[in-house]
């Protein structure tokens, strides 16, 4: 019989295994610390991500390295510690290059499983769009430096059959990144490689050849949360005074591909209620050009890529009360920020000058001074104005979109659903 | 080596750092066979040495010129025009920073402090000391240089530049060292009496934590585990810290007794001084020191005379890295790998170099220790106040008039310190370096001792004063801070590695007029953060200074920020954002 002692978390009382990792007695006691760099078989623990952070008899630190001991006191659920953890989440989302619509491991993915479980719907942090290659020389396997978040799992799990390492940590400082041994990666059996990129919490490691394909939906973090009162956590913004009469709507797609717009259709019945509720000014919707009218809510899908876009935004926060970011491009940049960790020069002349396509000698790169101009990056439309609130997705839900509304424009009170969270 | 030395036996992989010293030494970079080479040597995977290699930015792939001159950006040397000197080398050697030159002549590199603040600007070419650089000579040393000569036989010696030390010969560092006595007083102590004697004494560790010595040496002498071993931390790189640089260039042998004591009160044969590359210059006064101790059967084996007691002492030299002066970073690095800090599922005492008990100290506490079993608690105590006796080290630098060391009792003010420096006009002083706390003068008469945890009353200070006066611009020198701790973090946690990019990228919005108020918020919680969850000191540390000044120049900081922002962000350049699509203008 195991040696059990009296723990409490969140003033709970517990009795535990003397010992055991603070995070797995947690879990099997229905309490959910938040987690990514920790992986059951790996010990001593790795305490790289730090997002399993609580505090442990009053003092900060993370879960995964802490061993049962009597009188142990957890506190997991206050406010600063919430938030605190959802700040690490949200600093690995500005610190990679993640375009989730665009990643094999789209819904099987930690990283992004910890968003959702989060609610992290926009990122408190800039993005840094550093430059960070994809490495395709390995044989087996492309490393994709821009979804590594160092979690050091593969590089203390992975061994060839004669003990040695595959990944290992290169450089240091923010230029820190896993390096792979070229020959090494090779003699990983068949098994071993997979394992390596299931152990990933990202989709940093891709083994060639092998897919990871499940239908949107059945992916492993699709359906439900693994916090049970994940569904009731009820939203509301009090302090918004309804408005009276009809609403009056703006819209506008920037640096976007209209999907979000396609996304709010998709609201499908609740269509006719928007139409007694709500009416539209400025809007592709409307085809409107100008705004004719003061509005209660902007809605703006896209990034701002160019000079016009700048131009535009500024318009619907002067001329809207609230401006809501729609869509992965409006809250960070989304796919056209892809392009911001190369030089516009290069971007430009691969579009227009050496593309399969064009004539060499007969293109030019377009400038007109009734073109708008091209930024040097795309940023994110919070670099630009101030933005009052974010939907997540590409595109977002359309329930998620609907409920947000909602609750701005009459202070309806909401709640959305694990499977309406989505990033991809 | 004497016959009677104590071999140490250590595993392979604990050389590798050694082996890749000499291969950079001799060839000036490390090459694609020699990293082959090794890895096989040490049954590696080549992406594991390579990981090493990278780690420390002594270490090179590229080749790094005849003369590899290595110039300090740290913040005392930006006042005192290191800008200047920058272009100086670059004209006359004809590289660029951060590359060699086409006759691969001269490579040139920054790098963060190379302690020796009190006499800036200063360079390190082929690791030897070159100080108070000015332009003229820096002209002279490319000169002669070209010409023939060797750096070993232009540099300069650095001086001491000790400054003051407690009045009526009351120094208890740099009086005269007698050689062998605090070891025999220890010996007659017995093992408890010694840690006795520092409990009495209330030696704490000097290298900024002050985790009460007595305790540490304690904890390592109960572990029933065997070898121990004593280390020393010598990787002093706080910037503006340079006391341990004065202690090894003229208390050599206070440092390795102290280190023997150590060994004797806890049962380890060996110590292992790490020695930070910066200090490459200082490694053979160490080593005649060490020498001397064995020539004279002061070390080696029943050392001193004591029978049964074996102790030796060798140096590991660092290889560049900030974070190798935390503890356990320094233990990973000890042993030939990355220095990244391990996590504390184990104390250092329980499981350190090598997986045994290990006690690591800094340069100064060990000294202290020397002298304390040298003069006897009765005296020691006498000096400072009632609950932090003794004296301590301060290292002076920036805007004062004598820069220098500065042997304090505690209980001295930060005025009186000033005044004794001859500070010019201070305004904002960092103490302890960029991870420390920074004070306004109006919090002159504050004491400095290791009273208070807090530092609210009484500033606990780790080494150093950085005095800056009313010209300096603070966001400059938060941005000079950030840019080192960025670089410096071994990028192993979250917050420390994308929190100091991110901290950094905000202090430039800050320093660009950008920034509102929100943004002041946002660095106060993110610093917060960044503080509650790093996995060591590094990060914990990296915003200690602009949390501090945030909070102690608020007016400074208010007059930075953007005052017309209406949520519409007018500052937003749209001229710099599409000057690069302009030159497709046809």
């Amino acid at each position: 019989m195991a040696d059990m002692v009296n723990i409490t978390i969140d003033g709970k009382n517990i009795q535990a295994e003397k010992g055991k990792n603070l995070i797995q007695v947690a879990k099997e006691n229905g309490i959910f610390i938040p987690s990514l760099c920790y992986y059951e078989h790996i010990e001593p623990p790795l305490g790289t991500c730090r997002v399993c952070t609580c505090k442990i008899n009053g003092k900060f630190g993370p879960a995964c390295t802490e061993k049962i001991t009597e009188g142990l006191s957890v506190e997991v659920n206050s406010e600063e510690l919430k938030d605190t953890r959802k700040a690490l989440v949200e600093m690995m989302f500005a610190e990679g290059n993640h375009i989730c619509p665009a990643c094999e491991k789209s819904g099987n993915c930690d990283l992004q499983h910890m968003g959702y479980e989060l609610g992290v719907s926009s990122t408190r942090f800039q993005h840094l769009f550093k430059d960070r290659i994809i490495d395709f020389k390995p044989s087996r396997m492309v490393m994709e430096h821009n979804r590594c978040i160092k979690c050091l799992r593969c590089v203390v799990d992975v061994k060839t059959n004669d003990g040695k390492k595959v990944f290992n940590y290169q450089d240091r400082g923010n230029e820190t990144y896993v390096g792979i041994d070229y020959e090494q990666e090779v003699k990983l059996t068949e098994e071993q490689a997979i394992n390596a990129m299931k152990i990933c919490p990202t989709g940093a490691i891709i083994v060639r050849g092998v897919s990871l394909a499940a239908p949107f939906g059945d992916r492993k973090f699709d359906m439900e949360s693994v916090q049970k009162d994940y569904n009731k956590k009820k939203t509301t913004h009090k302090n918004r005074p309804p408005v009276m009469g009809k609403k009056i709507v703006a819209t506008v797609s920037l640096a976007g591909c209209f999907g979000c717009h396609m996304s709010l259709l998709d609201i499908d019945e609740d269509l006719l209620d928007v139409v007694e509720l709500v009416s539209f000014d400025k809007s592709p919707l409307t085809d409107f050009k100008e705004f004719t009218s003061r509005c209660h809510i902007g809605i703006i899908e896209g990034g701002v890529c160019n000079s016009e876009n700048v131009e535009t935004l500024r318009k619907f926060r002067e001329h809207c009360d609230v401006l809501v970011a729609l869509g992965e491009c409006s809250v960070w940049g989304g796919l056209p920020s892809m392009r911001n960790s190369i030089p516009l020069s290069e971007c430009l002349e691969e579009a227009y000058l050496n593309s399969a396509t064009s004539e060499p000698g007969a293109s030019i790169i377009p400038y007109h001074e009734d073109l708008p101009k091209i930024l040097d990056r795309v940023y994110a439309c919070n670099e630009i104005v101030k933005i009052d609130y974010y939907i997540p997705g590409c595109p977002p839900d359309a329930n998620h979109i609907w409920k947000a509304v909602k609750n701005i424009l009459w202070g309806e009170e909401y709640s959305i659903l694990y499977s309406e969270f989505k990033y991809d | 080596m004497p016959a009677d030395t104590v071999q140490l036996v250590e595993p392979g992989q604990t050389q590798m750092l050694n082996q890749l010293w000499e291969l950079q030494l001799k060839n000036g970079f490390i090459n694609d066979n020699d990293i082959r080479r090794i890895a096989e040597q040490f049954n590696l995977a080549t992406i594991e040495v390579e990981g090493v290699v990278s780690f420390y930015h002594f270490f090179h792939r590229k080749p790094t010129g005849k003369y590899t001159i290595y110039l300090n950006n740290s913040i005392v040397a930006d006042i005192k025009g290191f800008n200047r000197i920058k272009e100086t080398f670059e004209r006359e050697t004809g590289a660029g920073f951060g590359s060699v030159d086409r006759t691969g002549t001269f490579g040139l590199f920054l790098t963060p402090c190379i302690g020796l603040s009190d006499q800036e600007p200063s360079a390190l070419i082929n690791f030897y000391p070159f100080i108070n650089l000015n332009a003229i000579r820096v002209k002279d040393i490319i000169h002669a240089l070209k010409n023939g000569a060797s750096p070993e036989s232009i540099c300069d010696a650095p001086a001491d530049n000790i400054r003051y030390t407690p009045p009526g010969d009351k120094s208890i560092f740099f009086k005269k060292f007698i050689d062998g006595k605090a070891l025999s007083n220890a010996a007659m102590l017995g093992a408890d009496g010694v840690i006795e004697v520092l409990k009495k004494t209330e030696l704490a560790g000097r290298g900024g934590a002050y985790f009460p010595t007595w305790k540490k040496w304690k904890a390592a002498k109960d572990q029933p585990a065997l070898p121990k071993y004593v280390v020393c931390n010598a990787d002093e790189g706080e910037p503006g810290t340079f006391k341990d640089r004065v202690l090894m260039n003229t208390q050599a042998k206070s440092l390795i007794e102290g280190m023997m004591i150590c060994g004797y009160a806890i049962g380890a044969e060996y110590g292992i001084i790490y020695l930070r590359g910066e200090y490459r210059w200082l490694k053979s006064k160490l080593d005649e020191a060490i020498d001397e101790y064995r020539k004279k059967g002061l070390m080696g084996k029943d050392c001193g005379k004591i029978k049964g007691f074996d102790f030796d002492i060798r140096i590991q030299m660092g290889a560049g890295s900030y974070v190798c002066g935390e503890e356990t970073a320094l233990l990973e690095s000890l042993e030939g790998k990355r220095g990244e800090p391990r996590t504390k599922w184990f104390f250092p005492v329980e499981k350190g170099y090598l997986q045994k008990p290990t006690v690591i100290n800094n340069v100064e506490t060990f000294c202290a220790a020397a002298r304390i079993l040298e003069m006897g608690t009765d005296e020691y105590i006498q000096m400072g106040i009632p609950g932090s006796p003794g004296t301590k080290l301060i290292s002076v630098s920036g805007d004062c008039k004598l820069p220098g060391i500065y042997e304090i009792e505690w209980g001295m003010t930060v005025a009186e310190l000033l005044d004794l420096c001859e500070a010019d006009d201070p305004y904002y002083i960092q103490v302890s370096g960029p991870s420390g706390e920074c004070i306004s003068i109006k919090e002159k008469y504050r004491r400095i001792s290791m009273l208070d945890l807090l530092a609210r009353k009484d500033i606990r200070c780790g080494g150093s004063f950085m005095i800056f006066n009313k010209q300096r611009d603070l966001v400059k020198v938060l941005l000079n801070f950030s840019e080192f701790f960025k670089s410096e973090s071994c990028g192993i946690c979250t917050p420390c590695r994308a929190g100091n990019f991110i901290i950094q990228r905000k202090l430039e919005r800050l320093d660009n007029g950008l920034a509102n108020e929100k943004d002041l918020e946002e660095l106060k919680s993110w610093s917060t953060i960044m503080k509650n969850t790093s996995r060591c000191g590094l990060g914990k540390t990296a915003t200690n200074s602009l949390i501090f000044s945030m909070e102690k120049f608020h007016e400074y900081f208010h007059s930075k920020l953007d005052k017309d922002f209406n949520g519409l962000n007018l500052k937003f350049d749209m001229e710099a954002a599409t000057e690069e699509y302009e030159k497709y203008k046809i």
